[in-house]
């Protein structure tokens, strides 16, 4: 039977009076890769900021209910650490525009006061630099600043720099929105090979991406979890009428 | 699920799904129009209609390239899911009906045109292959409206339909063989009767596929190689 890394139960967030998440209740198995679908300002991206809590660091946000990594109530965790253990990937690639492409990748330990030793770092930078799919491409070029890098090798390496902290799970924020079809390929690619051994969450808004890359899909509308399935299911005969008026392009 | 609701907008791909729909009507309308022609040539013996049905089935046979192509086109240029996505699937399929059903036409049309001598009233009355005729038009013709208002109980009522068909032609052989036995010289035309009832059983089960398909466009529901009472209650 598979595990649910993720329990979401009775889960709710707020941005002041806003109800922004409105009584989720999701179960995320291990090692597998969900896409976050649904209009803007559904709560989608609000619903992955929750998971490792930089929904908090908005003034006047406020979350309520249970939200379970490995039986750990995540509210109750630090955040810090709790952030090691769910990485994150934005839309726009952000590496450290002063670091090297080699800092980058360990930027989770320098920040966080980690001390390595040279090898340690090493072996940091080349594996996770490998899992991302990026290591044959700057190897030789390890020192140079990440912002000489296309837009896809640098969003390659924030995947890179989430991996180096060895995170249980994985948050895409619509990484590929900003990236050209080959870089988006090499994304993709590179979340089918990452299934192995992570669990992923990503929001798109690219449906046949969301088709073609995941799992299982959730389908959020104005606040609420409205269909949560096979994303085979999701895509050929969805239960709900709205998640179809959705992926038919009938909405609004 | 309908295709289209009443208030809903429509987007480029409901236009296009809207076209291919008019086209497959089109395209049924055609093959209804030979089987029936078909029909009459093989009342009357009338060799010019049935040269007719012949001719005409170059025009089904291109309008079937034409809808598989427009059905390729919005696959590629639309990736439709969904509702959408099993109704071109579904046409793809019952395009390939349709232009089955025309060649029985066709078939049918040769067999009026090469007999030698006229068919035997006779004949006609004994293996009732004119009542199948008209049952496997009236089938062809209730998927085609069940196809247009998306009507799924229409649909299932072409699974009964068929009972007809296949009791006459079960019965078709012991009839025939009787009737050469008793009319050695008409050999030649009996047998084009049981090969004419034995096409008609087979415009039966081109309805039959085609009304499996728009219940599964419809319903998300896949009636394929179910027992035939099970068809008309699920």
């Amino acid at each position: 039977m598979e595990s649910a890394v993720l329990k979401v139960r009775n889960f709710n967030a707020f941005f002041g009076e806003n109800h922004i998440l409105k009584n989720i209740n999701l179960d995320i198995d291990k090692n597998s890769v969900w896409a976050i679908m649904g209009p803007s300002g559904c709560g989608k991206t609000t619903f992955i900021r929750c998971i490792n809590r930089m929904h908090e660091l908005t003034p006047n946000a406020t979350a309520e209910g249970s939200m379970k990594l490995n039986g750990e109530e995540v509210y109750e965790m630090n955040p810090v650490l709790l952030r090691r253990k769910v990485g994150m990937v934005f839309q726009r690639p952000n590496p450290f525009p002063t670091m090297s492409i080699y800092d980058n990748v360990i930027a989770g330990y320098i920040l966080n006061g980690i001390k390595l030793n040279k090898q340690q770092k090493d072996e940091i930078v080349e594996t996770s630099l490998k899992r991302a799919a990026l290591w044959m491409e700057v190897r030789s070029t390890l020192h140079k600043k990440g912002t000489f890098l296309s837009g896809g090798q640098q969003q390659r390496l924030c995947i890179a720099r989430a991996l180096s902290m060895n995170p249980e799970m994985l948050l895409l924020d619509e990484a590929t929105s900003a990236l050209d079809p080959v870089s988006t390929a090499k994304i993709e690619e590179l979340i089918h090979e990452l299934k192995a051994q992570y669990t992923i969450l990503m929001v798109t808004h690219n449906m046949q991406q969301a088709a073609r890359v995941s799992d299982k899909t959730a389908f959020f509308y104005l606040g609420e979890l409205i269909e949560a399935n096979n994303t085979k299911t999701i895509f050929t005969n969805p239960k709900h009428e709205k998640t179809q008026d959705y992926i038919r392009g009938h909405f609004g | 699920m309908a295709l289209l609701k009443w208030n809903q907008k429509l987007t480029p791909l409901d236009n296009e799904i809207q076209q291919l729909k008019r086209q497959v009507i089109s395209m049924w309308e055609m093959v209804l129009s030979q089987l029936q022609k078909a029909e009459e040539a093989l009342k009357n013996m009338d060799r010019d209609l049935a040269r007719e049905v012949v001719l005409t089935e170059k025009r089904v046979n291109a309008f079937e390239l034409k809808i598989d192509r427009d059905c390729e086109d919005i696959i590629a240029l639309f990736a439709p899911v969904a509702i959408d996505l099993r109704f071109v699937l579904a046409v793809l399929k019952i395009n390939m009906n349709l232009e089955r059903t025309g060649d029985i036409a066709e078939g049918i049309g040769k067999f009026v045109m090469d007999i030698p001598q006229d068919f035997d009233a006779r004949l006609f009355e004994i293996t009732r292959v004119l009542e199948m005729y008209q049952q496997g038009n009236e089938m062809i013709i209730d998927v085609m409206n069940a196809f247009e208002e998306e009507d799924t109980s229409l649909a299932r009522k072409v699974f009964k339909k068929d009972d007809l068909l296949d009791e006459i032609n079960k019965n078709a052989a012991t009839i025939v063989a009787d009737f050469i036995k008793d009319n050695p010289s008409k050999i030649e035309s009996a047998l084009y009767i049981l090969s004419t009832i034995r096409k008609l059983e087979r415009v039966g089960d081109q309805a039959k596929n085609m009304a499996e398909e728009i219940i599964f466009y419809s319903e998300a529901k896949v009636l394929k190689h179910k027992p035939k009472n099970k068809k008309s209650e699920e």
